[in-house]
């Protein structure tokens, strides 16, 4: 399972990047993509919507399953993958490249700190499994 | 004792194998007061004395005569191929087709059926069937308020009383606000729409037979970013223009007129038509095409993370059974028919009923002619409309579907005819509705 | 590794030829049709139905009957379905009533009425109920039915609004959470415990002021029955709630055990399981819902009611949730559900619960010889779950088992059991069909451990084999599209 190291993570397999001007990337992980299986369908939220950490904010589907995304930190949406609409499957070739999902402007800098760091998330899934 | 197989040696076996002495020590672990209690039930028959037994009921029954009853239900004609084919054993003893490698037939059957629907309606993506055109309103209307985020909705009191009193049901458990829109000489007028409307339901044609226009009501709905669900009687879209011509965005109703027998009111089945922007919203089960691993085109039930089985309470509905069987025997009426029968058919129902009207409307009755009808009408009768129905029935003729006080129209009845009825059947009701006194010096209505 | 070609079975659009047609109906002369309804309500652009020759559409139909498993065919052994033998006298009882129409007036269906009011009785006396609602459609319908009035009792005594949770145990049908939110509930799920049952210091754990029912199935869906179901009732009942029983696996106990009995206020029956209404590929069923005294008032209408003059549907029930569908049930289904209760009596359907659960177990240890590995080591009730050997995926047994004309068992629910098989077979199979079940899943492991891509190629023999569900998913064709030739997307 792949865990770049610039990135933070939480324990319900979402990854978020390092803040450029404020804003943030959010997906899923690789570990995330291979339990799903195939992608068929993301659900995505409105760009502008506001996110408290927590929030229930995407969902991921998969033929068999339909997996719930929680908001990993504040903050207000900037944009979604449009890409993700034709091609689902995005989120499997490239789970931290072509798969992300959508961007958050942050409430809170400091937030993404609170995260796991990558050697953190990879504990946590050594736990789960 | 009949359909369990197990005579005492196979029993004894199975017993042996699984290590108990008798069958009520696989009961041991059920707490003693709950075991066995003295439960009043009839005594078992066997199969003559069934027979007997149900044909002694049947014949309390009278199913018989002259035929003019509608209200959410019609007896159309049936071909006897439509039973043949519709209850083979392998479709009526089936399972949900859950493994798609062995369930072809009631796949593909339900692919077809998806696409008749389609045509019919003139919108985009059926679902595989619903309970019947009363939950399929209500389940049309959760939908709007989930697609638009809106929590109130219009209701027209052209759809049938029943259908309303569902919907009600329904949406009260999520506190979703419900407006009725009175009707104005038998159909609905074309309200002004909030912006906190989440759809506008109109029923084609209405409880009273009337043809609305269908077309101004979606645009007044669409003005206020409101849906428009049309409850439609699907034998009547034969002739009549579909809800995607006028730009409804779902279409449901019941679909027993397109070949299922009455059977004193259930099982029908509820279709519900969406445009494809509302693909995702939709309940109910739902079949797609795709091909095998040797490249062979095959169906499967598909985009199941809607559905109850993945999604528990986030499901867009409870919904697990269907209705496949009575939308199965639905298709394959509809093939039998083919386009030109089921044109033919509705015609000869259309006329019929024009014909019984201007009869009636002859004979004196109070009927409003001003608003063009389908294939049923209302009636003003003297009487209230059970009564009169029950005088009719006692002279051997089946009419007058009760209109309830809601509609101010007086004491009145709807009348339906289809392409069953005949010659003699029109004279039988005109003269029993003579013998009770309901066209006896009744002036002709000029509202 | 097939032999048989790959072709397309044509769809019924493909055998249309334009002009051609089946039946005819009664034709009659009249004016023309702009005349009577308007020209701007006519229809400019007919429905594409298909125009076949009758021989073609029995053709058609009759090989796609082909295509498909069913009881009649194959054995069955879904775990909560039920699927046991549907009698064919049942046709012919239902038959006998299905030119009734349902705005007749009453005075003219008074047989049928008669026989409705009969089931409602019977079904109250079998299930240990006061009253009796025969309007739901299926059993998911009749589990809104039935939240639906738990939740009016709770608002009349003014506690609507405090009591916003439902319970049901991590092995619930996925109904009866779906059902619970349509209802306008949110959802608490209580854990289990090894043995399978509801953990009883989680579940007391989980009650409080806030719940306003708890939703059970007893045996529950591992197939085992919750032996602490008095103490169960008797706690939530002390905390204010409602318990409410799923009855899908009511064959396990039918006419021995009463769920009313159990403690439940209130019942929904799967007729189409227990009472052997037929499934249809998915439907139509009936699911009844009783209920005790105090929820009386809230039933459904309408009620089937004798009078001095007869039967007659009544809507006098001031408090009744109001209706769930229109008229009043699916009485073709009711009235062969009423044929099997005069069929077998109280000694019947109590063999049936015994044979039942007596083949179940017996299907059990035939699995265990098997190889199959069973979490619960105790005696099971009508059904089992089972789990295949380790490195043996379950969705690949259940494919294997279609070469040999056998419909698998569940797979994969309940989903607190990992790899699960949940296994069904019924009182109607014989020894010898359950012996012929056990020994060919024998014989598929035996099969996977000597041939490496045996599994996973599995099915051979059937119309079509595995499917692109991912495909159908990503590119969802639902329709048939008449422009283009098969298999376009939409």
């Amino acid at each position: 399972m792949q865990t770049p190291e610039n990135l933070r993570y939480t324990a319900s397999h979402e990854w978020v990047s390092e803040p450029v001007d404020g804003v943030v990337t959010i997906g899923i992980t690789d570990y995330a993509q291979d339990q799903l299986g195939d992608v068929v369908y993301v659900e995505l939220p409105d760009v502008g919507a506001e996110l408290a950490s927590g929030d229930p904010v995407a969902v991921v589907e998969s033929v068999k399953t339909a997996s719930d995304i929680y908001a990993p930190v504040s903050g207000v949406v900037q944009a979604v993958n449009e890409a993700l609409h034709d091609a689902p499957e995005a989120i499997n070739d490239g789970p931290y490249e072509g798969g992300w999902l959508f961007r958050l402007r942050l409430h809170d800098a400091a937030e993404p700190g609170s995260l796991l760091d990558a050697a953190g998330y990879q504990r946590a899934v050594e736990k789960e499994g | 004792m009949p359909y369990l197989p197990h005579t005492e040696e196979d029993v004894r076996r199975a017993l042996d194998t699984i290590g108990v002495d008798s069958i009520d020590a696989l009961f041991d672990e059920l707490p003693a007061a709950l075991r066995n209690p003295d439960i009043d039930i009839p005594p078992a028959m066997d199969e003559t004395a069934l027979l007997a037994h149900l044909r002694g009921l049947a014949a309390q029954d009278r199913a018989q005569g002259p035929d003019f009853l509608g209200g959410g239900m019609r007896r159309h004609f049936i071909p006897a191929v439509t039973p043949h084919l519709a209850l083979q054993s392998e479709f009526v003893t089936a399972y949900t087709p859950y493994q798609p490698e062995v369930a072809q037939g009631i796949l593909q059957a339900t692919f077809e059926y998806q696409t008749m629907m389609s045509e019919l309606t003139g919108l985009d993506v059926s679902n595989a069937s619903m309970y019947d055109g009363a939950t399929a309103t209500a389940e049309a209307a959760l939908l709007a308020v989930r697609q638009t985020r809106r929590e109130r909705v219009l209701v027209s009191r052209g759809v049938h009383p029943e259908t309303r009193a569902v919907l009600g049901t329904y949406l009260e458990a999520l506190d979703i606000r419900i407006d009725t829109l009175d009707l104005e000489m038998l159909s609905t007028p074309v309200p002004s729409v909030d912006a906190d409307v989440a759809c506008v339901i109109v029923q084609q044609p209405n409880f009273l037979g009337s043809l609305e226009a269908m077309g101004a009501l979606t645009n007044a709905a669409h003005a206020a970013g409101a849906l428009l669900v049309a409850v439609v009687d699907p034998f009547s879209l034969a002739l009549v223009k579909p809800p995607g011509a006028y730009g409804a965005d779902i279409a449901v109703g019941d679909g027993q007129t397109l070949g299922n027998p009455t059977a004193y009111g259930g099982p029908s089945f509820g279709f519900m038509v969406v445009e494809s922007g509302l693909l995702r919203q939709l309940p109910g089960r739902l079949v797609g095409q795709t091909v095998d691993v040797d490249g062979r085109r095959a169906f499967v039930l598909t985009l199941q993370a809607r559905e109850q089985h993945i999604r528990r309470s986030k499901a867009k509905s409870n919904i697990c059974s269907n209705h496949q069987l009575t939308a199965l025997m639905a298709a394959v009426n509809l093939a039998a028919l083919g386009p030109q029968g089921l044109r033919e058919a509705a015609v000869g129902s259309v006329r019929q009923a024009h014909r019984l009207a201007d009869r009636l409307l002859a004979a004196g009755a109070g009927i409003e002619r001003s608003v063009p009808f389908f294939n049923e009408f209302t009636l003003r009768t003297r009487r209230p409309g059970h009564e009169v129905r029950s005088a009719l029935a006692g002279r051997g003729v089946h009419a007058g579907v009760p209109v309830g006080s809601e509609y101010g129209l007086g004491n009145a009845v709807v009348l339906a005819a289809t392409e069953l009825v005949r010659e003699g059947d029109i004279d039988a009701l005109v003269g029993a509705l003579e013998d009770v006194g309901e066209l006896a010096g009744h002036g002709v209505s000029h509202d | 590794m097939t032999d048989v070609p790959a072709r397309d079975f044509p769809l019924l659009f493909e055998r249309s030829r334009p002009g051609r047609r089946a039946a005819r109906p009664p034709t009659v002369d009249g004016p023309d049709l702009a005349s009577l309804l308007g020209e701007d309500q006519l229809r400019e652009v007919p429905p594409r139905l298909p125009e076949v020759s009758e021989l073609d559409l029995v053709r058609h139909f009759t090989q796609l009957a082909h295509r498909q498993f069913s009881i009649d065919g194959n054995v069955y052994p879904l775990g909560s379905c039920t699927m046991k033998y549907n009698p064919k006298v049942h046709e012919e009882a239902a038959r006998l009533f299905q030119d009734l129409h349902p705005n007749q007036a009453p005075e003219t269906a008074q047989g049928t009425l008669r026989l409705l009011f009969e089931l409602q009785r019977d079904l109250g006396a079998l299930t240990g109920m006061d009253a009796v609602s025969l309007q739901p459609a299926a059993g998911a319908h009749g589990e809104l039915t039935g939240i639906l009035m738990i939740r009016a009792y709770h608002r009349a005594r003014g506690e609507g609004d405090r009591r916003s949770v439902v319970l049901v145990p991590d092995g619930a049908h996925g109904t009866n959470p779906a059902t619970a939110a349509m209802a306008g509930y949110r959802v608490v799920e209580v854990a289990s415990d090894a043995r399978g049952e509801v953990d009883l210091a989680a579940f007391t754990a989980a009650l409080g002021p806030e719940v306003a029912a708890v939703m059970l199935t007893n045996p529950n869906t591992v197939g085992v029955f919750e032996t602490r179901i008095l103490e169960i009732a008797r706690r939530a009942h002390e905390a204010g709630a409602q318990l409410y029983y799923d009855g899908a696996n009511l064959n396990a106990i039918v006419g021995r055990v009463r769920p009313g009995d159990m403690g439940f206020d209130v019942v929904h029956l799967n007729l189409h399981k227990t009472f052997t209404t037929p499934h249809g590929g998915g439907g139509p069923g009936t699911g009844p819902v009783g209920v005790k005294a105090h929820l009386a008032e809230y039933l459904p209408v309408p009620l089937v009611v004798e009078g001095n003059d007869g039967f007659r549907l009544s809507e006098d029930l001031p408090s009744s949730i109001g209706r769930m569908r229109s008229f009043v049930g699916n009485v073709g289904n009711l009235i062969r559900a009423y044929a099997y209760i005069r069929t077998l009596g109280l000694e019947g359907l109590r063999r049936v619960s015994g044979h039942a659960v007596l083949n179940a177990n017996y299907l059990r240890v035939r699995m265990q010889q098997a190889g199959y590995s069973i979490p619960y080591d105790r005696h099971n009730m009508h059904e089992f779950v089972a789990q295949p050997p380790e490195g043996v995926h379950t969705l690949d047994v259940a494919k294997a088992l279609l070469d040999y004309g056998m419909h698998p068992m569940t797979v994969y629910f309940p989903l607190i059991v990992k790899e699960a098989m949940m296994v069904e077979p019924t009182e109607t199979e014989s020894l010898e069909t359950l012996d012929a079940y056990a020994d060919a899943l024998g014989e598929i492991l035996r099969r996977a451990a000597e041939d490496d891509g045996y599994l996973a190629g599995a099915p051979y023999t059937t119309p079509v084999r595995r499917l692109d569900e991912v495909r159908a998913a990503r590119q969802p064709v639902l329709r048939h599209a008449f422009e283009e030739g098969p298999g376009s997307a939409e």
